[in-house]
């Protein structure tokens, strides 16, 4: 199939029917009103569900009932709508079900405004709801990144029967971008959902999705159970991208739009002598340690560029355990940094030398 | 040796896990009505309860078929994500009055108003009886409670809220009804009630509540028997029984 140009919203919206989503439930917010949009029409003609909850909370916790039901399933959602999925999102972790649940951020605290951020760092990484859990998170640069990622999330999220988030800001929300749907993505081995509750029609003892262990020896043993699912995460799933890392002294460390601002600042680095790469994180969590055993002597210092005030800086530090001078550059607001802010940052840490 | 007849058993809706409620609580007597009914309608292998958070939490393990543990008030649309992908499962939700009356209210509301095709069986003791007796919003007047030590006080914490009355006003709602399970006459009219309420589901007719006048003696601080004579005297007249809704006769009208 050839490219075809779309809104990011409306093509991250194509991607999850593509990706064989079964169900979708949402609450409208700003700025990912054009997902739900989308699919109003075309999940329908598909044959496939779409219900406007009454609420974010409504929304996961249908999300819920239909992943335990077997199906697959997405919520889309901005910043302070994912704010009150969490609860629904520690449940669905704790009952193990798979779900795709695409954040695109805008800035907060609070209300905050519906302009671009990446400052939802933190809520996607940590949990963000109750318990000892974690989300396999995605973050995308460009649309067909989105697209791409988006269809193969569905298999993810069967695979380790978890939820898997994708994050992405408003810019890749509103943009228009050139996208194929047709590029070959990763196939995950998948096993029968023989645990859902639909009803045992005869074929099997009942089934029972639940989160709820009153024995702490039981909920200790489930805990580790959890964990060693995120431990594969770390050890085999960590996903990123070098650009330009063979002979840079400086390295910016940024995902998501940013990280594609940061290639046009390189561009421009380049041109006036100096050699400076990027560290892209495309899984947020889990946070790609094996990239940073991959930088070459060449580099002297890390540069985390971010769309907040340094979310993802603690873990740029962690993983570099005290290895480089880490530098920051960040803007908040909504207000998408330009690469010329990024070059100047990055004239300023060379000058200091 | 004389000739036997089985005139009573229990229902194969109902697993063999003990039952974790109080002496004298009529959780046990509802739980036994929606496994009959579910098997005399014979979808016990395709139905779904969910249950939800309070003295039910564990109702999972009560019953024989698939179950799901919902979040605190959040059945109803727990239920609406499975039913809408899994149509042809009978779905209901098993919610205490602290669960659907207080933090689930917009869950509930918003399920039938969209005519979801599920039932929610609504347990009404007036009071939270998993938390250790607190004030619910069905809590009555004068009611004393550990959160209204001195009686519920309507200036301060507002009326009792009526759940079947206020969900009949919704247009989407199919079949409500109001009953108690205070003796054996009303247990009969209370599983002929739900009854009603899984036919219309297995009919496709759409969303219905059936509302329980349950006891807490527990949380009441009384015997079983004073207990039962308490919801009579002071529980049924504030929360009358009856149908409040029934569209399946406007739709045959």
């Amino acid at each position: 199939m050839a490219k075809v140009l779309m809104k990011g919203n409306e093509a991250m919206a194509l991607a999850a029917i593509k990706g064989g989503c079964d169900a979708f439930y949402g609450y409208p917010i700003t700025p990912q009103n054009e997902l739900p949009e989308y699919l109003s029409k075309h999940m329908k003609e598909n044959g496939r569900v779409f219900v406007q909850s009454e609420s974010e909370v409504a929304a996961i916790n249908m999300v819920y009932g239909a992943a335990g039901g077997g199906a697959r399933v997405l919520t889309s959602s901005s910043s302070p709508g994912i704010a009150l999925k969490q609860e629904g999102i520690s449940y669905l972790t704790g009952a193990e079900l798979p779900a795709v649940i695409i954040n695109v951020m805008r800035g907060g605290p609070g209300l905050g405004g519906i302009q671009p951020s990446q400052a939802d760092y933190k809520q996607i990484t940590r949990g963000g709801g109750n318990g000892d859990y974690y989300l396999y998170s995605l973050a995308p640069e460009s649309l067909q990144e989105a697209v791409n990622l988006i269809k193969e999330s569905f298999d993810i999220a069967d695979y380790f029967r978890n939820p898997v988030m994708i994050a992405v800001d408003g810019l890749i929300g509103q943009m228009m971008e050139p996208v194929d749907f047709d590029q070959e993505i990763p196939k995950w081995d998948l096993k029968e959902k023989t645990w859902a509750a639909d009803g045992m029609r005869g074929k099997r003892d009942k089934n029972v999705i639940n989160s709820l262990y009153l024995d702490p020896q039981d909920l200790e043993d489930h805990n580790y159970k959890l964990l060693d699912k995120y431990n594969e995460m770390k050890a085999n799933h960590q996903r990123y991208e070098l650009i330009n890392m063979e002979n840079a002294e400086i390295a910016i460390v940024a995902f998501g739009s940013t990280a594609r601002i940061a290639r046009s600042a390189i561009e421009m680095l380049e041109d006036e002598g100096i050699n400076c790469g990027i560290i892209r994180p495309i899984t947020i969590y889990p946070f790609p340690s094996k990239a940073f055993d991959e930088i070459p002597a060449s580099v002297q210092d890390l540069l985390v560029v971010e769309m907040s005030t340094g979310q993802m800086i603690d873990d740029v530090k962690i993983v570099n355990e005290g290895r480089y001078p880490i530098h920051f550059y960040g803007r908040v607001g909504g207000i998408v940094p330009e690469a010329e802010e990024i070059v100047n940052k990055v004239k300023e840490i060379v000058g200091e030398k | 040796m004389a000739k036997t007849k089985t005139v009573y058993k229990k229902s194969p809706g109902l697993s063999d896990f003990p039952l974790s409620y109080c002496p004298g609580c009529t959780h046990g007597i509802i739980h036994k009505l929606v496994a009959e009914c579910l098997t005399e309608l014979d979808v016990l292998e395709r139905s779904v309860g969910i249950g939800s958070v309070g003295c039910s939490a564990l109702n999972y393990d009560f019953f024989s078929f698939d179950m799901f543990q919902a979040a605190h008030g959040r059945a109803p649309a727990v239920a609406t994500g499975l039913k809408r992908v899994r149509p042809d499962t009978m779905v209901f939700t098993y919610q205490g009055d602290g669960d659907l009356a207080s933090i689930g209210i917009a869950e509930a509301i918003h399920a039938a108003h969209r005519g979801e095709n599920i039932t929610i069986v609504f347990v009404n003791n007036a009071i939270y009886g998993m938390t250790g007796g607190q004030m619910a919003p069905t809590t009555l007047v004068g009611q004393k409670t550990t959160t209204s030590p001195d009686g519920r006080d309507p200036k301060h914490s507002g009326f009792p809220l009526r759940i079947a009355e206020m969900m009949a006003t919704i247009p989407g709602a199919t079949y409500v009804e109001r009953v108690s399970v205070h003796n054996p006459k009303h247990v009969n009219k209370a599983k002929k009630a739900l009854k009603k309420a899984f036919e219309i589901q297995k009919n496709n007719q759409g969303f219905s509540l059936i509302e329980f006048i349950s006891t807490c003696p527990v949380n009441w601080g009384m015997t079983p028997k004073d207990a039962v004579d308490w919801a009579v005297d002071n529980m049924i007249p504030y929360y009358p029984l009856g149908v409040y809704k029934d569209r399946t006769k406007e739709d045959n009208a």
